[in-house]
Protein backbone atom coordinates (compact mmCIF):
# COMPACT_ATOMS: atom_id res chain seq x y z
CA UNK A 1 0.00 0.00 0.00
CA UNK A 2 1.69 3.45 -1.07
CA UNK A 3 -0.28 6.41 -0.28
CA UNK A 4 1.17 8.46 -3.61
CA UNK A 5 -1.15 6.59 -5.59
CA UNK A 6 -3.63 7.95 -7.85
CA UNK A 7 -6.13 6.25 -8.43
CA UNK A 8 -9.38 8.47 -8.57
CA UNK A 9 -9.22 12.40 -9.12
CA UNK A 10 -10.60 12.80 -5.53
CA UNK A 11 -7.82 10.68 -4.40
CA UNK A 12 -6.30 14.36 -4.75
CA UNK A 13 -7.19 17.50 -2.63
CA UNK A 14 -8.27 20.59 -3.96
CA UNK A 15 -4.89 22.08 -3.03
CA UNK A 16 -2.83 18.69 -4.90
CA UNK A 17 -4.53 19.55 -8.07
CA UNK A 18 -3.49 23.22 -8.79
CA UNK A 19 -0.41 22.12 -7.11
CA UNK A 20 0.32 19.90 -9.92
CA UNK A 21 -1.34 22.00 -12.74
CA UNK A 22 1.28 24.21 -11.40
CA UNK A 23 4.15 21.04 -12.23
CA UNK A 24 2.87 20.46 -15.32
CA UNK A 25 3.24 24.50 -16.72
CA UNK A 26 6.46 24.21 -15.29
CA UNK A 27 6.91 20.83 -17.48
CA UNK A 28 5.11 22.69 -20.85
CA UNK A 29 7.89 25.19 -20.51
CA UNK A 30 10.70 22.74 -20.69
CA UNK A 31 9.17 19.82 -21.18
CA UNK A 32 12.56 17.89 -20.94
CA UNK A 33 13.80 17.14 -17.63
CA UNK A 34 15.97 14.06 -16.18
CA UNK A 35 13.91 14.02 -12.62
CA UNK A 36 13.81 10.36 -13.63
CA UNK A 37 17.41 9.36 -14.29
CA UNK A 38 17.65 5.80 -12.90
CA UNK A 39 14.34 4.88 -12.42
CA UNK A 40 12.34 2.10 -13.82
CA UNK A 41 8.22 2.21 -14.99
CA UNK A 42 6.35 -0.42 -15.62
CA UNK A 43 3.66 0.72 -17.84
CA UNK A 44 0.78 -2.02 -17.64
CA UNK A 45 -1.53 -2.13 -20.39
CA UNK A 46 -4.17 -5.38 -19.66
CA UNK A 47 -6.22 -3.78 -22.81
CA UNK A 48 -4.78 -1.97 -25.65
CA UNK A 49 -4.91 2.19 -25.59
CA UNK A 50 -2.67 3.57 -27.65
CA UNK A 51 -3.88 7.60 -27.28
CA UNK A 52 -3.22 6.66 -23.40
CA UNK A 53 -0.24 4.72 -23.52
CA UNK A 54 1.91 7.00 -25.63
CA UNK A 55 0.93 10.38 -24.10
CA UNK A 56 2.21 8.22 -20.62
CA UNK A 57 5.63 6.81 -22.22
CA UNK A 58 6.21 10.01 -23.99
CA UNK A 59 6.33 11.44 -20.23
CA UNK A 60 8.38 8.92 -19.14
CA UNK A 61 11.12 9.03 -21.77
CA UNK A 62 10.90 13.12 -21.17
CA UNK A 63 12.16 12.65 -17.54
CA UNK A 64 14.81 10.49 -18.42
CA UNK A 65 13.15 7.31 -16.85
CA UNK A 66 12.75 3.57 -18.33
CA UNK A 67 9.92 1.51 -19.21
CA UNK A 68 9.18 -2.12 -18.79
CA UNK A 69 5.68 -3.61 -19.47
CA UNK A 70 3.09 -4.38 -22.22
CA UNK A 71 0.61 -3.12 -24.46
CA UNK A 72 -1.82 -5.77 -24.28
CA UNK A 73 -2.75 -8.54 -22.34
CA UNK A 74 -3.04 -10.87 -24.84
CA UNK A 75 1.45 -10.94 -24.75
CA UNK A 76 1.61 -11.79 -21.19
CA UNK A 77 1.87 -14.09 -18.79
CA UNK A 78 -1.90 -12.80 -17.72
CA UNK A 79 -3.59 -14.81 -20.51
CA UNK A 80 -2.19 -17.74 -18.90
CA UNK A 81 -4.31 -17.47 -15.59
CA UNK A 82 -2.38 -15.19 -13.87
CA UNK A 83 -4.04 -13.59 -11.03
CA UNK A 84 -3.49 -9.28 -11.07
CA UNK A 85 -2.18 -9.56 -7.95
CA UNK A 86 0.63 -11.84 -9.29
CA UNK A 87 1.70 -9.60 -11.60
CA UNK A 88 1.52 -6.86 -9.59
CA UNK A 89 3.41 -8.43 -6.82
CA UNK A 90 5.97 -9.30 -9.12
CA UNK A 91 6.57 -5.83 -11.21
CA UNK A 92 6.25 -4.19 -8.03
CA UNK A 93 9.99 -5.80 -7.37
CA UNK A 94 11.45 -4.65 -10.20
CA UNK A 95 9.71 -0.89 -10.73
CA UNK A 96 9.48 2.52 -9.09
CA UNK A 97 6.21 3.06 -10.16
CA UNK A 98 3.13 1.33 -12.36
CA UNK A 99 0.98 3.25 -14.54
CA UNK A 100 -2.31 0.49 -15.33
CA UNK A 101 -4.88 0.08 -17.66
CA UNK A 102 -7.37 -2.71 -17.02
CA UNK A 103 -10.96 -3.46 -18.66
CA UNK A 104 -12.02 -4.33 -14.80
CA UNK A 105 -13.50 -2.02 -12.82
CA UNK A 106 -11.62 -1.52 -9.50
CA UNK A 107 -8.55 -3.09 -10.71
CA UNK A 108 -6.59 -0.29 -10.14
CA UNK A 109 -7.63 0.54 -6.56
CA UNK A 110 -6.90 -3.34 -5.61
CA UNK A 111 -3.08 -3.04 -7.31
CA UNK A 112 -2.81 0.05 -5.66
CA UNK A 113 -3.08 -1.76 -2.02
CA UNK A 114 -1.13 -5.06 -3.79
CA UNK A 115 1.71 -2.83 -4.40
CA UNK A 116 4.29 -0.72 -2.18
CA UNK A 117 4.96 1.46 -5.05
CA UNK A 118 2.71 4.03 -6.13
CA UNK A 119 -0.22 2.73 -9.11
CA UNK A 120 -0.94 5.41 -11.36
CA UNK A 121 -4.67 4.56 -13.43
CA UNK A 122 -4.61 4.71 -16.58
CA UNK A 123 -7.89 4.07 -16.76
CA UNK A 124 -10.15 1.15 -14.82
CA UNK A 125 -13.25 -0.02 -17.28
CA UNK A 126 -16.03 2.52 -17.14
CA UNK A 127 -14.90 3.74 -13.44
CA UNK A 128 -12.20 5.85 -13.13
CA UNK A 129 -9.46 7.42 -15.70
CA UNK A 130 -7.89 10.26 -13.18
CA UNK A 131 -4.98 11.31 -15.73
CA UNK A 132 -7.38 12.36 -18.23
CA UNK A 133 -9.26 14.46 -16.28
CA UNK A 134 -6.49 16.06 -14.79
CA UNK A 135 -5.26 16.79 -18.19
CA UNK A 136 -8.71 18.57 -18.61
CA UNK A 137 -7.94 20.52 -15.76
CA UNK A 138 -5.08 21.96 -16.76
CA UNK A 139 -6.19 22.49 -20.23
CA UNK A 140 -9.01 24.54 -18.90
CA UNK A 141 -6.47 26.23 -15.93
CA UNK A 142 -4.01 27.07 -19.06
CA UNK A 143 -6.56 29.03 -21.63
CA UNK A 144 -8.28 30.78 -18.82
CA UNK A 145 -6.32 31.36 -16.09
CA UNK A 146 -8.30 29.66 -13.70
CA UNK A 147 -10.51 27.20 -12.49
CA UNK A 148 -12.65 29.30 -10.49
CA UNK A 149 -16.41 30.83 -11.53
CA UNK A 150 -15.88 29.49 -14.95
CA UNK A 151 -19.12 29.05 -17.54
CA UNK A 152 -18.78 25.31 -18.65
CA UNK A 153 -20.45 23.47 -21.84
CA UNK A 154 -20.61 20.11 -21.81
CA UNK A 155 -22.12 18.76 -25.34
CA UNK A 156 -22.88 15.01 -26.62
CA UNK A 157 -22.94 11.88 -24.95
CA UNK A 158 -23.53 13.07 -20.80
CA UNK A 159 -24.73 9.80 -19.71
CA UNK A 160 -22.55 6.79 -20.46
CA UNK A 161 -19.03 9.46 -20.76
CA UNK A 162 -16.98 8.93 -18.25
CA UNK A 163 -14.42 11.64 -19.03
CA UNK A 164 -17.39 14.38 -18.38
CA UNK A 165 -18.18 12.54 -15.24
CA UNK A 166 -14.87 13.08 -13.57
CA UNK A 167 -14.67 16.10 -14.98
CA UNK A 168 -17.65 17.44 -13.58
CA UNK A 169 -16.82 16.36 -10.06
CA UNK A 170 -12.99 17.81 -10.27
CA UNK A 171 -14.68 21.13 -11.29
CA UNK A 172 -17.25 20.59 -8.99
CA UNK A 173 -14.75 21.94 -5.91
CA UNK A 174 -14.19 25.49 -8.14
CA UNK A 175 -17.87 27.12 -8.25
CA UNK A 176 -18.83 26.69 -11.75
CA UNK A 177 -22.06 26.55 -13.93
CA UNK A 178 -22.84 24.06 -16.19
CA UNK A 179 -24.66 23.81 -19.28
CA UNK A 180 -25.46 20.55 -20.56
CA UNK A 181 -26.75 20.01 -24.42
CA UNK A 182 -27.35 16.43 -25.30
CA UNK A 183 -30.17 13.81 -26.79
CA UNK A 184 -32.86 13.58 -24.31
CA UNK A 185 -31.49 9.78 -24.74
CA UNK A 186 -28.10 10.41 -23.76
CA UNK A 187 -28.83 13.03 -20.63
CA UNK A 188 -26.89 13.80 -17.58
CA UNK A 189 -27.72 10.61 -15.33
CA UNK A 190 -29.89 12.05 -11.99
CA UNK A 191 -27.10 10.88 -9.79
CA UNK A 192 -24.53 14.01 -11.01
CA UNK A 193 -27.40 15.88 -10.58
CA UNK A 194 -28.65 15.27 -7.34
CA UNK A 195 -24.68 15.79 -6.21
CA UNK A 196 -24.56 19.14 -8.20
CA UNK A 197 -27.59 20.28 -6.00
CA UNK A 198 -26.39 19.34 -2.95
CA UNK A 199 -23.03 21.48 -3.71
CA UNK A 200 -25.35 24.35 -4.69
CA UNK A 201 -23.39 24.06 -8.20
CA UNK A 202 -25.91 25.85 -11.00
CA UNK A 203 -26.78 23.89 -14.17
CA UNK A 204 -29.03 24.41 -17.12
CA UNK A 205 -30.11 21.67 -19.60
CA UNK A 206 -30.64 22.15 -23.54
CA UNK A 207 -31.35 20.27 -26.47
CA UNK A 208 -29.26 22.41 -28.50
CA UNK A 209 -25.97 24.09 -27.71
CA UNK A 210 -26.77 27.66 -29.63
CA UNK A 211 -28.76 28.19 -26.47
CA UNK A 212 -25.45 28.57 -24.24
CA UNK A 213 -22.81 28.68 -26.31
CA UNK A 214 -22.11 32.47 -26.60
CA UNK A 215 -21.91 33.12 -23.24
CA UNK A 216 -19.82 30.05 -22.47
CA UNK A 217 -15.69 29.77 -21.44
CA UNK A 218 -15.51 26.35 -22.10
CA UNK A 219 -17.03 24.05 -24.87
CA UNK A 220 -16.22 20.77 -24.42
CA UNK A 221 -17.43 18.17 -26.89
CA UNK A 222 -17.78 14.29 -27.21
CA UNK A 223 -18.45 11.80 -29.53
CA UNK A 224 -22.47 10.84 -30.09
CA UNK A 225 -21.82 7.22 -31.04
CA UNK A 226 -24.72 5.03 -32.76
CA UNK A 227 -24.69 2.41 -30.64
CA UNK A 228 -26.23 4.10 -27.32
CA UNK A 229 -29.25 4.28 -29.05
CA UNK A 230 -31.80 1.63 -29.24
CA UNK A 231 -33.43 3.14 -32.01
CA UNK A 232 -31.51 3.65 -35.09
CA UNK A 233 -33.87 6.33 -36.42
CA UNK A 234 -33.64 8.37 -33.02
CA UNK A 235 -30.11 8.96 -33.92
CA UNK A 236 -30.57 10.04 -37.56
CA UNK A 237 -32.46 12.43 -36.14
CA UNK A 238 -30.30 13.69 -33.67
CA UNK A 239 -26.97 13.46 -35.17
CA UNK A 240 -26.45 16.89 -36.92
CA UNK A 241 -27.82 18.38 -33.62
CA UNK A 242 -24.60 17.69 -32.15
CA UNK A 243 -22.24 18.94 -34.42
CA UNK A 244 -20.60 21.87 -34.26
CA UNK A 245 -19.23 23.90 -37.20
CA UNK A 246 -17.38 27.14 -37.62
CA UNK A 247 -20.46 29.34 -38.84
CA UNK A 248 -21.51 28.86 -34.81
CA UNK A 249 -18.28 30.17 -33.04
CA UNK A 250 -18.91 33.97 -34.39
CA UNK A 251 -20.31 35.56 -31.72
CA UNK A 252 -18.80 33.78 -29.01
CA UNK A 253 -16.52 34.94 -26.24
CA UNK A 254 -12.84 35.63 -27.31
CA UNK A 255 -11.66 33.18 -24.27
CA UNK A 256 -13.80 30.61 -25.56
CA UNK A 257 -11.69 27.62 -26.18
CA UNK A 258 -13.43 24.13 -27.71
CA UNK A 259 -12.07 20.86 -25.76
CA UNK A 260 -12.58 17.33 -26.56
CA UNK A 261 -10.89 14.11 -25.61
CA UNK A 262 -10.44 12.95 -28.90
CA UNK A 263 -10.76 10.46 -31.15
CA UNK A 264 -13.61 12.67 -33.09
CA UNK A 265 -15.70 11.14 -35.73
CA UNK A 266 -17.81 13.74 -37.13
CA UNK A 267 -18.81 16.19 -33.89
CA UNK A 268 -16.73 18.60 -34.96
CA UNK A 269 -16.28 19.74 -38.26
CA UNK A 270 -12.72 20.19 -39.96
CA UNK A 271 -13.51 23.78 -40.59
CA UNK A 272 -13.02 24.55 -36.88
CA UNK A 273 -9.83 22.90 -36.38
CA UNK A 274 -8.52 26.56 -38.15
CA UNK A 275 -10.17 28.86 -35.01
CA UNK A 276 -8.14 29.80 -33.04
CA UNK A 277 -10.99 28.35 -30.59
CA UNK A 278 -10.02 25.46 -31.32
CA UNK A 279 -7.84 23.93 -28.33
CA UNK A 280 -8.54 19.83 -28.57
CA UNK A 281 -4.97 18.81 -30.45
CA UNK A 282 -3.27 21.42 -27.75
CA UNK A 283 -4.90 19.64 -24.98
CA UNK A 284 -3.78 16.17 -25.86
CA UNK A 285 -0.28 17.59 -25.82
CA UNK A 286 -1.01 18.81 -22.31
CA UNK A 287 -1.87 15.58 -21.53
CA UNK A 288 1.89 14.37 -21.48
CA UNK A 289 2.62 17.61 -19.68
CA UNK A 290 -0.37 16.70 -16.84
CA UNK A 291 1.37 13.22 -17.19
CA UNK A 292 4.97 14.33 -16.32
CA UNK A 293 3.69 16.22 -12.93
CA UNK A 294 1.46 13.61 -11.85
CA UNK A 295 4.56 10.84 -12.08
CA UNK A 296 6.68 13.40 -10.33
CA UNK A 297 4.32 14.03 -7.48
CA UNK A 298 3.70 10.37 -6.63
CA UNK A 299 7.69 9.85 -6.53
CA UNK A 300 8.14 13.13 -4.69
CA UNK A 301 10.71 14.26 -7.19
CA UNK A 302 9.49 17.49 -7.71
CA UNK A 303 9.21 20.47 -4.73
CA UNK B 1 -48.82 -11.29 26.82
CA UNK B 2 -46.41 -11.98 29.34
CA UNK B 3 -46.70 -15.49 28.37
CA UNK B 4 -45.55 -14.26 25.27
CA UNK B 5 -42.80 -11.48 26.44
CA UNK B 6 -41.24 -15.49 28.87
CA UNK B 7 -40.82 -17.23 25.77
CA UNK B 8 -38.79 -14.48 24.00
CA UNK B 9 -36.35 -14.38 26.44
CA UNK B 10 -36.58 -16.36 29.53
CA UNK B 11 -36.18 -19.73 27.53
CA UNK B 12 -32.23 -20.14 27.89
CA UNK B 13 -29.68 -19.88 30.47
CA UNK B 14 -27.02 -18.19 29.20
CA UNK B 15 -26.34 -16.59 25.17
CA UNK B 16 -28.05 -14.14 23.24
CA UNK B 17 -31.90 -13.66 22.20
CA UNK B 18 -32.34 -12.08 18.82
CA UNK B 19 -35.72 -10.58 18.60
CA UNK B 20 -38.10 -8.41 16.46
CA UNK B 21 -36.88 -9.66 13.26
CA UNK B 22 -39.13 -8.71 10.32
CA UNK B 23 -41.08 -11.95 10.25
CA UNK B 24 -40.18 -12.62 6.63
CA UNK B 25 -36.18 -12.08 7.54
CA UNK B 26 -36.05 -15.16 9.87
CA UNK B 27 -34.00 -17.28 7.49
CA UNK B 28 -31.88 -14.74 6.17
CA UNK B 29 -30.63 -13.89 9.64
CA UNK B 30 -30.01 -17.89 10.15
CA UNK B 31 -28.03 -18.09 6.88
CA UNK B 32 -26.12 -14.45 7.36
CA UNK B 33 -24.98 -15.43 10.95
CA UNK B 34 -24.01 -18.70 9.84
CA UNK B 35 -26.32 -20.33 12.41
CA UNK B 36 -26.74 -23.92 10.24
CA UNK B 37 -23.04 -24.71 10.67
CA UNK B 38 -22.51 -24.29 14.74
CA UNK B 39 -23.44 -26.91 17.26
CA UNK B 40 -24.94 -24.61 19.83
CA UNK B 41 -28.51 -25.35 20.95
CA UNK B 42 -31.12 -23.05 18.95
CA UNK B 43 -34.67 -22.47 18.66
CA UNK B 44 -36.36 -20.06 16.83
CA UNK B 45 -39.55 -19.16 15.56
CA UNK B 46 -41.70 -17.40 13.65
CA UNK B 47 -45.29 -15.66 13.01
CA UNK B 48 -45.14 -14.14 16.69
CA UNK B 49 -47.47 -11.12 17.10
CA UNK B 50 -46.10 -7.83 18.15
CA UNK B 51 -47.83 -4.94 18.60
CA UNK B 52 -45.04 -3.26 16.97
CA UNK B 53 -43.69 -5.27 14.26
CA UNK B 54 -47.11 -6.92 13.39
CA UNK B 55 -45.47 -10.19 12.80
CA UNK B 56 -41.86 -10.91 13.95
CA UNK B 57 -39.67 -13.71 14.51
CA UNK B 58 -37.17 -14.96 16.98
CA UNK B 59 -34.20 -16.62 17.40
CA UNK B 60 -32.65 -17.76 20.66
CA UNK B 61 -29.12 -19.54 20.70
CA UNK B 62 -27.39 -20.90 24.26
CA UNK B 63 -24.01 -19.65 24.57
CA UNK B 64 -23.25 -17.13 21.98
CA UNK B 65 -22.57 -13.70 21.95
CA UNK B 66 -22.84 -12.02 18.78
CA UNK B 67 -19.58 -10.18 17.63
CA UNK B 68 -18.93 -6.89 15.57
CA UNK B 69 -18.88 -8.64 12.44
CA UNK B 70 -21.72 -10.86 13.01
CA UNK B 71 -24.15 -7.56 14.41
CA UNK B 72 -22.79 -6.05 11.38
CA UNK B 73 -24.55 -8.51 9.14
CA UNK B 74 -27.55 -8.76 11.11
CA UNK B 75 -28.06 -4.87 10.46
CA UNK B 76 -27.80 -5.88 6.81
CA UNK B 77 -30.64 -7.67 7.17
CA UNK B 78 -32.30 -6.82 9.99
CA UNK B 79 -31.76 -3.77 10.90
CA UNK B 80 -35.06 -3.27 13.13
CA UNK B 81 -33.95 -6.63 15.39
CA UNK B 82 -32.87 -6.12 19.26
CA UNK B 83 -30.33 -8.09 20.94
CA UNK B 84 -30.82 -9.04 24.45
CA UNK B 85 -28.01 -10.50 26.31
CA UNK B 86 -28.87 -13.55 28.93
CA UNK B 87 -26.99 -14.90 31.98
CA UNK B 88 -28.58 -17.23 34.22
CA UNK B 89 -31.75 -16.86 32.93
CA UNK B 90 -31.42 -12.89 32.99
CA UNK B 91 -31.55 -10.15 30.49
CA UNK B 92 -28.40 -8.25 31.34
CA UNK B 93 -28.30 -6.53 28.30
CA UNK B 94 -30.03 -4.57 25.28
CA UNK B 95 -28.68 -3.91 22.32
CA UNK B 96 -30.16 -2.14 19.26
CA UNK B 97 -28.66 -3.35 15.90
CA UNK B 98 -26.54 -0.23 14.33
CA UNK B 99 -26.16 -0.15 10.81
CA UNK B 100 -21.80 0.72 10.54
CA UNK B 101 -20.03 3.18 8.68
CA UNK B 102 -18.53 0.64 6.70
CA UNK B 103 -18.55 -3.16 5.70
CA UNK B 104 -15.68 -5.35 5.01
CA UNK B 105 -16.05 -8.82 3.51
CA UNK B 106 -20.14 -9.89 3.96
CA UNK B 107 -21.66 -8.78 0.57
CA UNK B 108 -20.81 -9.22 -2.56
CA UNK B 109 -20.81 -5.92 -5.30
CA UNK B 110 -23.46 -5.75 -7.33
CA UNK B 111 -21.47 -4.89 -10.30
CA UNK B 112 -20.34 -8.14 -12.17
CA UNK B 113 -17.04 -6.20 -13.82
CA UNK B 114 -15.73 -5.30 -9.88
CA UNK B 115 -12.06 -6.65 -9.39
CA UNK B 116 -14.15 -8.74 -6.33
CA UNK B 117 -16.39 -10.44 -8.79
CA UNK B 118 -13.16 -11.47 -10.42
CA UNK B 119 -10.69 -12.31 -7.93
CA UNK B 120 -10.07 -13.45 -4.92
CA UNK B 121 -10.39 -10.13 -3.01
CA UNK B 122 -12.68 -8.89 -0.12
CA UNK B 123 -15.43 -6.65 -0.70
CA UNK B 124 -15.26 -3.17 1.05
CA UNK B 125 -18.26 -0.93 0.85
CA UNK B 126 -19.16 2.38 2.21
CA UNK B 127 -22.83 3.14 3.62
CA UNK B 128 -23.75 5.89 2.10
CA UNK B 129 -27.41 5.68 2.99
CA UNK B 130 -28.06 3.75 6.75
CA UNK B 131 -31.46 4.03 6.65
CA UNK B 132 -32.17 2.79 3.00
CA UNK B 133 -28.58 0.65 3.29
CA UNK B 134 -27.12 1.73 -0.03
CA UNK B 135 -23.26 0.47 -0.51
CA UNK B 136 -20.93 2.26 -1.99
CA UNK B 137 -18.21 -0.28 -3.64
CA UNK B 138 -14.45 0.81 -1.80
CA UNK B 139 -12.74 -0.56 -5.33
CA UNK B 140 -15.36 -0.01 -8.80
CA UNK B 141 -17.69 2.67 -6.38
CA UNK B 142 -20.75 1.82 -7.93
CA UNK B 143 -23.48 1.13 -5.30
CA UNK B 144 -25.11 -1.80 -4.28
CA UNK B 145 -28.81 -1.23 -3.01
CA UNK B 146 -31.19 -2.68 -0.39
CA UNK B 147 -32.97 -4.95 -2.66
CA UNK B 148 -29.65 -6.17 -4.82
CA UNK B 149 -27.57 -6.96 -1.30
CA UNK B 150 -26.28 -10.74 -1.27
CA UNK B 151 -24.52 -12.04 1.36
CA UNK B 152 -20.57 -13.97 0.29
CA UNK B 153 -21.23 -17.39 0.94
ZN1 LIG C 1 -17.44 -3.21 -6.78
Amino acid sequence: MNNNSLVSIFDYSKEEVIEVLKLASEFEKNPNQDLLNGKVVASLFFEPSTRTRLSFETAIQRLGGRIIGFSDASSSSVKKGETLKDTIKMVDNYADLIVMRHPIEGSARYASEVANIPVINAGDGANQHPTQTMLDLYTIYQTQGTLENLDITLVGDLKYGRTVHSLIMALSRFNPTFHFVAPKELEMPAGYKVYLEEKGIAYTEHLEMEEVIDNTDILYMTRVQRERFADPLEYEKVKDVYVLCNSMLDNTKDNLRILHPLPRVNEISVDVDENPKAYYFQQALNGVYARQAIICKSLNLKK
Amino acid sequence: MVKDKELQVSAIENGTVIDHIPDNQLFKVIHVLGLQNIDNLITFGRGYKSSRDGKKGIIKIENKFLDDADVNKLALVAPSAKINIIKDFEVIEKKCVQVPDSIVGIVKCVNPMCITNQEHVTTKFAVVDKENLSLKCHYCEKITDNENIRIVE
